[in-house]
């Protein structure tokens, strides 16, 4: 079955349809009125999937996609358009671009935290570039998965863009086929299986998975603020965010403030009892509740902790003191809980950031940006943002990707554009001047050899020092020369003129 | 004697110091290497012509040349590359630092291919030094000449904790992708590279594949056959064939074939002249193995030469060769030819040239030779290729601007220039924000209410860059 699904999408793209640019204009505007006419289905989804409030849906998932679409149709005819590179010698007369071309058939494989970001935002940059593409929404958010199923067909070309919902062998059997490129969300362990089933195609993959995102709080930063971005960052979607801030790090003598803080945060978002406010979300479902729960084992927290297995419910929940070698800091959490590392000092918080996998996202917050800057240049990760959490997630002119564990490849705005293109190299040559292409011909001897090396040399201009500082020098004393003789000129022949122009002024009075 | 494990434990420590990521640091070890190449210019061009009788003009431009160029490149603009990129921003982000940086990945491996030994080692390393990586080099076994040079001269110019030289055949290979790498870069063959994607999953590797195919040469419309035919022989008879870009096949029509033979027969005689064993402009095969898998290419097809044919065992020599009456099921149709055998297939059409075209996979290259430009672009339209050259063969290799790669089959990545610095990068997108505006960061916080998700909306929507600002 999928395997009919593929052998139509292919078919579909080899027609040719998706190459006209107005043909993806039509198909993005198509998809922005899906998005606006059904938002309160979408979010009636997400309700029954994750508990998702219904104004973290729009600001989470929705504004994100949107603003994807809205970039796509007003940049495409840029993107699309060849890209001029520089030239050498022989090619001085030719034609030489980049010409960005769709891959073919690519394979979205989504996660299901958010279900419609994840699948949505890489398949616009998949129209944007003229691929056809499969989406395969994750099963684990069934309300979303066959909402999905049932929309997409209703305002895309249904041929071109199929989803494909079901479960693990579904996936599996549709990892077997052919594809162009595979863009797969979610767990590292799973990533592996996707890249290594990709392999056999020698398929390339774009690989979004996750990893633990520490959270560093320096002791001389405003705490109130850093902890209250903090939290909503933890806590939002009950903290299945892959770029949640997932451990903190801090010096001993503010761990207590950062705990009260947060305690305070708490309170003001959601209220004294969490699990009443429409703003909490819930566990996706019972395997990942008990698997998060089991990850507090033998360990009390300083604030919250309670839970209820029958609403998947979790209390965001913060534990201090939190030893390197726990299971907490094993694993990615991914769930409302908050561990608190103690470390020394800033280089000892660098020392534990490096001795781990490369993270997804970093936090610094630190109001010394001397100090920041170090911190970024000595530690590695997908992303970092400095004095809040996530925001670098927002802004489409950054690529957003992992590196290592957490991730290869990245996308949002034109980088997803990019990802899913081929670029090709293009030298558009004449038969003409064929006199020059002689040199390179054997029998061969050294002139000839000369001349060849010389048309393929390369840098054309030299851009060294050197020969900027003499082209400098010699524009300054060249246009000084210039202004002398214009200088001697106008004295030589301007004098009488002048003297003219003053006996004629005086005359006048 | 080190094992393979400890040499990639030594220079991930010596990365995790930090000693490659001054630009210092990469500028004296990208000027080392360029002394290298040129102090031992001489050796190199008899390693090559020990490996594979590479005629020096040929060696020095595909070999030294082309390296020295992109060192110069490389060395010329690697600062600015180094520099944080800065992006433009939306309204809630207006007051941040957001930035690109580009960063070294770590510990990276480049294997090397028999073909152009130099060139496809050290191209690649010079953007993985550039980058600030440490590197494991493997060049391939089967250039054995050049595989012990290289051993020789790396450590001798190169800094001996961040850069090592790896050596052996299929077994040491595979043993050394046991090992963790932060980017794998290989040129070669298909079969192999899926081993290694393989290989690279288990660690999530990223990987640059720089493969091959059979480059197809498309001939139609009006054209000027004797420039063509220059230009073709010169691209498939540079290394006796043995190029990941050279054109593999011919597509033209009837009528084409019967004047583009001779022109290639006239265009072997000035550059070989009549007796191409004798010429010294001539390379040979690399290996006894590859000349009998090539010999047997030629019995198993069923076309018919028209042009050489002669070969000889002990010296690893096969004439130029053209063979016409090829069709698509031929064995010369079957894999990567890779030697210096052109068959000739005709097409009635255009559309059936582009049509054959694309029933093959995604090649590295893809040529068109026409002094029509519309028979240029439709095919340039409807075909996919790594790259594309009109009127000519390889050239469009040797400029730095382009990148250089293939498509599907034929590989993933690309490099040279600007591009090999990118391919061993990571970009990591950094985000700087202060503490005021809190008021503004207090819309997205809970309890949520209508009124707050209308402001974010219009705060974060990539039209607020507006001019006003």
């Amino acid at each position: 079955m999928e395997r009919q699904v593929v052998q139509r999408a292919r078919e579909a793209y080899l027609s040719g349809r998706t190459r006209p640019l107005e043909f993806r204009l039509q198909q993005l505007h198509a998809l922005q009125r899906m998005i606006t006419e059904k938002e309160t289905e979408i979010s009636t989804a997400l309700k029954q999937d994750i508990n998702r409030s219904q104004y973290d849906t729009p600001l989470l998932e929705l504004v994100g996609i949107e603003n994807e679409i809205k970039l796509a149709i007003e940049k495409l005819a840029e993107w699309a358009a060849p890209r001029s590179v520089e030239r050498n010698l022989l090619t001085i007369s030719d034609e030489v671009y980049v010409q960005p071309e769709p891959l073919g058939v690519v394979l979205i494989i989504g996660a299901w935290n958010y279900p419609w970001a994840v699948t949505l935002q890489p398949l616009v940059g998949a129209i944007a570039a003229g691929n056809a593409a499969v989406v395969k929404p994750s099963e684990l958010s069934e309300y979303s998965s066959l909402l999905l199923r049932a929309l997409l067909p209703r305002y895309l070309d249904k041929d071109l863009y199929p989803v494909v919902t079901g479960g693990v062998s579904e996936t599996q059997e549709l990892l077997r086929l052919r594809f162009d490129h595979v863009f797969y969300t979610g767990s590292s362990t799973v990533g592996k299986l996707v890249m290594e089933a990709a392999a056999r195609h020698l398929t390339p993959v774009t690989l979004e998975l996750g990893g633990k995102s520490p959270c560093y709080i320096d002791k001389n930063c405003d705490i109130r603020i850093a902890c209250r971005r903090i939290t909503w960052g933890k806590f939002v979607n009950c903290g299945q965010t892959c770029i949640a801030p997932d451990y903190i790090l801090c010096e001993p003598c503010i761990q207590g403030q950062v705990v009260e803080c947060i305690r305070q945060t708490l309170l003001e978002f959601y209220g004294a009892d969490p699990k009443c406010s429409p703003d909490y979300g819930r566990i996706i479902n019972q395997r990942h509740f008990s698997r998060v729960m089991s990850l507090m084992e033998g360990y009390t927290p300083v604030v919250g902790g309670q839970s209820d297995a029958s609403q998947c419910y979790i209390a965001p929940t913060v534990l201090k003191d939190v030893p390197p070698h726990s299971r907490l800091m094993q694993e990615e959490i991914f769930g409302p809980l908050l561990p608190i590392v103690t470390v020394s000092d800033m280089d000892d918080a660098i020392r534990f950031i490096n001795e781990r996998e490369k993270p997804l996202a970093m936090y610094i917050f630190c109001s010394d940006k001397k100090a920041t800057k170090r911190m970024i240049e000595e530690t590695t990760s997908g992303g970092v943002t400095v004095n809040d959490v996530m925001m670098h997630y927002t802004l489409s002119s950054l690529p957003f990707g992992g590196v290592g564990q957490s991730g290869m490849g990245c996308y949002h705005g034109k980088h997803t554009f990019d990802q899913l293109s081929h670029h090709r190299a293009c030298l558009v040559r004449s038969l003409g001047m064929e006199s020059v292409n002689l040199a390179r011909y054997p029998p061969q001897d050294r002139r000839r050899a000369r001349r060849v090396r010389m048309a393929l040399k390369s840098p054309l201009i030299d851009m060294s020092k050197r020969t900027f500082i003499w082209a400098v020098t010699a524009t300054v004393i060249g246009f000084g020369l210039f202004i002398t003789l214009l200088v001697i000129l106008l004295i030589a022949a301007g004098l009488n003129c002048t003297c003219w122009y003053w006996r004629g002024f005086y005359n006048y009075f | 004697m080190e094992t393979q494990s400890q040499v990639v434990d030594r220079l991930r420590s010596a990365f995790h110091s930090g000693i490659t990521i001054p630009e210092q640091f990469r500028r004296t070890q990208l000027t080392k290497l360029m002394s290298m190449i040129k102090d031992n210019e001489e050796q190199i061009l008899n390693a090559l012509h020990k490996d594979l009788a590479k005629p020096k003009f040929e060696a020095i431009l595909s070999e030294v040349d082309i390296v020295i160029n992109d060192l110069h490149y490389a060395i010329a603009n690697f600062r600015s590359w180094m520099q944080p990129e800065y992006v433009s921003k939306n309204l809630a982000t207006k007051l941040d630092d957001c930035f690109i940086r580009r960063e070294p990945l770590g510990v990276v491996l480049i294997i090397g291919a028999w073909n152009y030994p130099l060139q496809l080692l050290i191209l690649p390393m010079v953007g993985a030094i550039a980058a600030g990586n440490c590197v494991v080099i493997k060049p391939s076994e089967v250039s054995a000449a050049t595989d012990s040079l290289i051993a020789e001269l790396i450590p001798k110019y190169l800094s001996q904790d961040c850069y090592a030289v790896v050596r052996g055949g299929a077994e040491e290979t595979k043993a050394l992708l046991q090992n963790r790498f932060d980017h794998i870069f290989y040129t070669g063959s298909q079969t192999v590279a899926r081993s290694i994607l393989q290989a690279a999953s288990v660690h999530l590797t990223p990987v640059t594949l720089e493969l091959g195919g059979k480059c197809p040469c498309f001939i139609y419309g009006r054209v000027n056959i004797a420039a063509a035919a220059h230009r073709l022989v010169w691209a498939k008879f540079f290394n006796a064939g043995q190029s990941c870009v050279a054109p593999d096949y011919v597509l033209c029509s009837p009528a084409t074939k019967d004047v583009l033979v001779p022109a290639l027969r006239e265009a072997l005689e000035d550059f070989y002249g009549k007796e191409p064993e004798t010429c010294p402009d001539l390379s040979r095969i690399v290996s006894p193995r590859h000349w009998m898998r090539l010999m047997e290419l030629l019995k198993r097809s069923s076309g018919k030469i028209v042009v050489g044919g002669e070969s000889n065992q002990e010296d690893k020599y096969i004439a130029p060769t053209v063979v016409v009456d090829v069709f698509e099921d031929d064995a010369l149709m079957k894999e990567e030819i890779f030697g210096p055998i052109l068959p000739i297939i005709t097409v009635d059409s255009l559309e059936k040239g582009i049509d054959f075209i694309n029933r093959q996979e995604k090649p590295l290259a893809l040529y068109v030779f026409s002094d029509e430009s519309s028979v240029i672009n439709t095919v340039l339209e409807r075909t996919s290729s790594g790259g594309f050259c009109s009127n000519d063969g390889i050239v469009h290799m040797t400029l730095p601007g382009l990148p250089f790669g293939g498509v599907g089959a034929s590989g993933w990545g690309s490099y040279h220039g600007r591009w090999s610095f990118e391919a061993f990068s990571h970009r990591r997108a950094c985000m700087m924000r202060g503490w005021a505006l809190e008021r503004i960061n207090s819309l997205r916080y809970p309890p949520y209410r209508d009124d707050k998700l209308s402001w974010l909306r219009w705060t974060t929507s990539a039209k607020s860059s507006c001019s006003l600002m």
